[in-house]
Formats: C-alpha cells, structure tokens, sequence
C-alpha cells in the first residue's frame, strides 16, 4: 500500500501547474451563473482547450491526452489549487461525454466531442421534470416518431445553465405502452434554440439565473442526435451515473484547495480562543483529505478492474455534505461579512447548497447505501 | 500498487478475523473484566504466533517491522473482535523502546515480539493511566526525558468499560533509560498509540454496524422487519459512510508513518548516526522506529496520525450510538455480547487524543 505516483502522473501535474501559473486570470471571473459570465467562463473553456487542458482524461482525437484517473486527479488538484474558474462545461464534459464514448456512435463522437471540449457548444442537462425528480422514471415528456427523427414535446426543468447553454440532452418517453416506467426511454440530443424550444430562465435562491426550464413542442430531433438504442435510455443513463461518473463529478482537488482557503482565512481572521470554529476547521481539513484517499483508493480499485458501483453513492453523500459545512464555517468565521452576497465565499455557500439536491438527493443516495451496501430490505420511501 | 492493501495484507486481516471469532472474545471479555487475565494472555499469544506484535518491532530485536500499515489491519481486527488488553499501550511501547534503545530496548522488545511480555505505559499529555497495568509485565513512565520502570501496577480505577482497568503507575522506579532521545521517543509512542487507538475504534465501529445490520433485519414491528424503514436505513447509511471515510485515514496514516520510518529502521547499526535514537552506546540500537517527527517530507506523521483519530474515534462512537438506537431496550442492557462494544466506543474516542486536541493538533501541522 502506497501513495506513490508514477512518473506519468508527476510530469503531467507539473506541466499544469506551469501552463496554469501563466494563464489562469488573475482576478476571478464574473460569477457563471450570469450571462456576463457565462460568456467569460466560455472564453477560458476555448482557453483551456488551447493550451490542452479542457479534457485531459479524454483520448487524443477527441482533444483529450489521454490521461488515466490518476492523472485527472492530479491535473485537478493543480487547477483548484491555481484557484482556476469554475467548469462551465461541467455537465456536457462528466455526464454526456462519457456517455457518448460509451455508447454514441463515432459520428456522434466527432460531431459533438471537439466543440465541447472547446466550449463552442455548451450542454446542458435535461432530466427532470415537474412530477419527475427523484422519481426520474415517471417522466411524462415524449419523443414520437416521425420522418428521419423524434419530435419532442413535453416540459424539463432544473436545467443548469440553460438560459445561456447551446445544446442539451436528456432522456424521453418514446414507448408509451412499456410494461414499466423505466422502459420505454430513449436518450437524445437537442438545440436550445432550435424551432419549438422554448427556455425560461429560473432565479436561484441568490437570484442568479442558474437553471432553467425547458418547454417542448414538436421540437424535431434527427435519427442521428438518438444515442443508442430507442427504448434503451434509461439504462444509458445509469451507467453514466455510477462507476467512473461517481469519481469524476467533484474532484478532490476542488475541496483541498478550499480547506486551504478556510485554514488561511483561519489564520487570518480566527479568534483562537474559539476552539470550536477551530475544530470546524479542523474537520474542512480532514474531510478534504479523507475524501482526496477515499478516492485514492477508489482510482485503485477502479484502475485494477472493479466496479464501483453503489459506492459512488457514498461518494456523493460525502461531498455534498461536506461542501456545505465548509462553506458555513467560512461564513462564520466572516461574522458581519458573511451576509454580504458578493463574496467568493457567499457564491460558493450558493453553490454548496444545491448538492444535497442535485444529482439524486442525498435521501435516494441513503437508500442505495442502506439497501445495496448494508443489504438492508427496500421498503415504503 | 497504489493505495490498496495487497493480497497478502487483505489474507492477513481475514486470518486474524478467523483466529478471533474460533477464539469467541466475550468469553475472554468477561474473565479479563473480573481479573482473570488467563484466557487473554492466551488469546495474546496466539496473536503474537500470527505475528500481530512482531510486525511493530525492529528486526534487530526480534522483530519483522516497524510495518504500520500491517499494524493497521491488525488492530482493526482486535477492534473488531474487542480483544481485551494494553493494545495501543504494548504498541506504542515498542516505538518508545525502539527509540529508548539498548539496554532497555533488547531487555523487552524481543519478549514484546514473541508474546511473551505484555506492556502498558503512561505518557506525559496523555493522562495519569496506563492501560490494563496488573495484567502487564512492565509499565513504562516518561517524565521530561527521563524512562522508568513502574515499581507496580498502582491503584485500579473503574473504567466505564469494565474491560479496560485503568491504574494510576506507583510514582518512582528507577531510570532505565535518559537523555533527549526519549523524548522524541515519547512523541513517536504517543504517535503509535494514538494511530494504533484508532484503526481499534475502526474496527470496533464496523462491527458495531455489523451487529446492527443483522438485527434491524431480523428484528420486526409493525409486521415488518425494523431495517426497511427510511429512518433506521438513513442512520445506518450516515454510520456506514463515518467509518468508509475514516477507513481511508487510518490507512493514510499508516503510509505516513511508514514514510517516516528511515529505510534503515530495522536495520543494522544505525547507531551513532545522526539520528541515531537511544543511549548512544555503541553496538548498534537501531534508529527510532516510528520517525520521531519528521520523515524525508519533512511534515511528520503527527498530523495525519491525528486526522485519523478523529475521524475513526468520531466514527466509531457515533457506531455506538446508532447502534444502540437501533437495537432499543435491549441494547441499554449487558444482556447481549454487544454491550463490550458499545462499552468501548466512548473510551477509545477519548483516549490518545481526544477529537478536540487531534483537532489542534491537525491545524498545528
């Protein structure tokens, strides 16, 4: 049992950490969640893409290097702890690529990959829906066939990012006659701004226009924008949410670099005859480095062929949780300050709030826990 | 190899698992518990047979280590199993000894190794109590830079876990052992104690959700088994995820001081070098086992020892509370074998570094 990395890994993390210490701005963006910023955070991605940085575990001809998952760890450490903007690309990078390369065709992969990468077109996702949260599987919005395509119709919310998103993707009703609810699905690609969408955008709690809704009406995708099989699209979908997806959605350099940020803020401002916002610090920093191993040891696991599987669900509970403690103890450490809706530490407590809820809530990650790590029997939600 | 137990650790862990359930701890638990320490000095040779002891103590004194990641695995299994007896105590006196060196060291580490001297010891900012101490064949004192030799167990204190008997060391005895290298000796066994207490309360707490487990699922109301009620699932999930998250910094810990062992550790003749620990005879003590501050990272293991602590003490109580929770009225009770675990959560939070100054300590790094 070892820390090591290999040589692969430490020349990799040392030509980020140059290529980063010359071009990350050197004052932060505006906020992503506006169209002000929106618009800056694109221009980084097509920066990141040029110098090669904007999907490192991707393979070469899509504008990857090819990097194992030891390599994007390291490359992530390296980008949050440059203290580099926020992933405006997120959704379309961790959720539909992995997807397209597992199960797109190789005309989807050169049509749809590159532009992502270089933030040309922006995705966003479009899963739920008014009735359809947690319970995804009762979606009501449908694809019915027509000449060469699909045409859609139906309505989709929670959509992060798509006021100001090119494309988005999602799963719809294709079989209203399927045996259950999870049959019947099929996953597509569409333009939001094609004829028949129409995009709303929703204020968060901070009034940013973070996500959106979506409506649909006869909205008409190509045979060619269908990944995979028609009926097969909630099993696409899940395959994309466990395993691999379980380690890459927040990276634990992301939450090094901010219980660095917390332990200097301490240092700063603490008053260290309060030893219980000290412990709370204390506990940012030893969360972050329990989650940084905890994926050490997945990456290995992972790396020597298991599957991960429910334990992703651990993972999710782990950070979303974690993200948000961090955040309060920033803000009480602020004390008068925190209220102030402008600091990077008020966006990020925004931000922090938000996942618990997203990417199933951390209640449908308890059941998987309890129900397929400890065995414990299903019962009544 | 990356940050994973090998076969051979995984095989290892798996074989003192067996060893402890043929051997039934509660039995022994009870025995240990009224003053009858026969069946435990048994049960501790066996493990010293499997190599539990010798894996801690230098080759050159009878030893195979210092192996703090087969440390590790070990005591997650005596946690599981509760094994009563100075375990954190008689492994963190190897790191005390190995850094003491000759004569002390060669007197007691090849017994400690083969089984055949169990150790308590009290350390300075630790608290008064050495673990255990009539059960044990020498208790060890440091004050300032000074070894001694406990003239006896001293007085027995009741423990809230009738298990772990805590005795105040009569003061005095003579010095075996002087200089500054025991007091890098002394922070390199509080160290071991402190990581060695906490794979103990790992392991405690996985088997608290164990036994939790098998009874919400046999366990019914309501026509139902108690286990498929969002309630209990959501509580025992929260307990399953404290201990997956401390698991991976006992285990960090271990690489740590691991790192910080120098190659030459169990070595020959280190003696005399630079950081040569002990005395300062000649005739080739080795060097101080667990790295008394400061590994080729130059951080030392301190921070990561105590991060572990935290995590895996805060984990394994918050086992204990969920675990009574969970079993109800039955669990308030000594009526099951449960309650030597229940007992033990608390205690092993606490000790070697309570949450609060693992925390300090964490932040201070």
């Amino acid at each position: 049992m070892d820390l090591d990395r290999t040589a692969r890994t430490e020349a990799l993390r040392a030509e980020a950490r140059a290529w980063l210490r010359d071009h990350v701005p050197a004052r932060p963006l505006p906020s992503l969640e506006t169209e002000e910023g929106f618009a800056a955070h694109r221009r980084w991605e097509a920066e990141l893409y040029g110098g090669g940085w904007s999907v490192v575990s991707w393979p070469r001809e899509h504008g990857g290097r090819g990097a194992d998952l030891f390599g994007w760890l390291a490359f992530e450490e390296e980008y949050w702890a440059a203290g580099a903007p926020g992933r405006v690309s997120q959704n379309g990078i961790s959720l539909l690529a992995p997807t397209l390369l597992a199960h797109g065709t190789a005309g989807q992969r050169a049509r749809v990959l590159e532009p992502m990468a270089s933030g040309e077109v922006i995705w966003a996702q479009a899963w739920s829906e008014p009735e359809a949260g947690s319970d995804l599987a009762a979606l009501r919005s449908r694809a019915v066939r027509t000449e060469g395509g699909w045409l859609l119709s139906g309505q989709k919310t929670w959509s992060s990012r798509a006021a100001f998103a090119d494309r988005a993707f999602g799963i719809f009703r294709t079989d209203p006659g399927a045996a259950k609810p999870h049959q019947g699905l099929t996953y597509l690609m569409f333009g939001l701004r094609d004829p028949g969408v129409t995009v709303r955008p929703i204020g968060r709690l901070d009034g940013k226009p973070a996500f959106a809704e979506i409506f649909l009406d006869e909205v008409f995708v190509p045979d060619e924008d269908v990944i995979g099989e028609p009926g097969q699209g909630w099993r696409i979908a899940m395959s994309a949410t466990g395993d691999e997806r379980g380690l890459t959605l927040r990276s634990p350099g992301r939450f090094l670099a901010a219980a660095d940020r917390l332990r200097a803020l301490w240092r700063d401002v603490g008053d260290p005859a309060d030893t219980a916002l000290r412990d709370r610090v204390a506990d940012a920093v030893i969360g972050a480095r329990a989650y940084q191993l905890f994926t050490a040891a997945s990456a290995a696991r992972f790396a020597a062929g298991a599957t991960l599987g429910p334990e992703s669900s651990l993972n999710k509970v782990f950070w979303s949780d974690y993200d948000i403690g961090l955040h309060e103890t920033a803000l009480d450490l602020l004390g008068p300050d925190a209220e102030l809706a402008d600091t990077a530490w008020a966006e990020g407590y925004v931000f922090a709030l938000a996942g618990p809820v997203y990417a199933g809530t951390n209640e449908i990650q308890r059941d998987i826990i309890a129900e397929r790590l400890l065995g414990l029997p299903r019962g009544r939600r | 190899m990356g940050f994973l137990l090998t076969d051979e650790q995984r095989e290892f862990g798996r074989s003192l698992d067996a060893l402890l359930t043929a051997a039934g701890t509660p039995a022994v638990l009870r025995a240990w518990a009224a003053g009858d320490h026969g069946p435990g000095r048994a049960l501790w040779g066996r493990l010293a047979d499997a190599g539990v002891f010798a894996l801690a103590v230098p080759e050159a004194y009878g030893g195979v280590g210092p192996l703090p990641v087969e440390a590790a695995v070990a005591c997650v299994e005596l946690g599981r199993h509760a094994v009563p007896g100075p375990v954190a105590e008689t492994l963190a006196a190897v790191a005390l000894l190995a850094g003491a060196g000759w004569p002390v060291a060669e007197e007691w580490l090849p017994r400690i190794a083969s089984g055949t001297a169990v150790v308590s010891l009290a350390l300075e900012g630790y608290g008064p109590y050495a673990l255990d101490a009539d059960a044990a064949d020498a208790v060890f004192t440091v004050t300032g830079d000074e070894l001694r030799l406990a003239p006896g167990p001293g007085e027995l204190s009741a423990s809230a876990d009738p298990a772990r008997r805590l005795f105040r060391p009569e003061p005095g005895g003579a010095p075996v052992a002087k200089g500054p290298a025991i007091r890098a000796a002394a922070r390199a066994a509080g160290d071991a104690a402190t990581f060695a207490t906490a794979a103990l309360a790992l392991g405690c707490g996985e088997e608290l959700l164990r036994a939790t487990v098998a009874y919400v699922k046999q366990r019914t109301q309501f026509g139902v088994p108690v286990g498929s009620f969002q309630a209990v699932k959501h509580r025992l999930a929260d307990t399953l995820l404290g201990l997956e998250f401390a698991r991976p910094l006992v285990f960090g810990a271990a690489v740590k001081l691991a790192e910080a062992t120098p190659e030459t550790g169990a070595g020959t003749g280190a003696g005399g070098g630079p950081t040569g620990a002990g005395t300062g005879t000649a005739g080739g003590p080795p060097e101080a086992g667990t790295g008394a501050g400061g590994g080729p990272t130059g951080v030392g293991p301190g921070p990561a020892v105590a991060a572990a602590k935290v995590a895996a003490g805060e984990a394994g109580y918050a086992a204990a509370r969920t675990a009574l929770q969970a079993h109800g009225a039955i669990g308030y009770t000594e009526e099951l074998d449960l309650a030597w675990w229940l007992r033990r959560g608390p205690p092993l939070r606490d000790a070697w570094g309570t949450p609060s100054a693992c925390r300090a300590r964490v932040l201070a790094g």
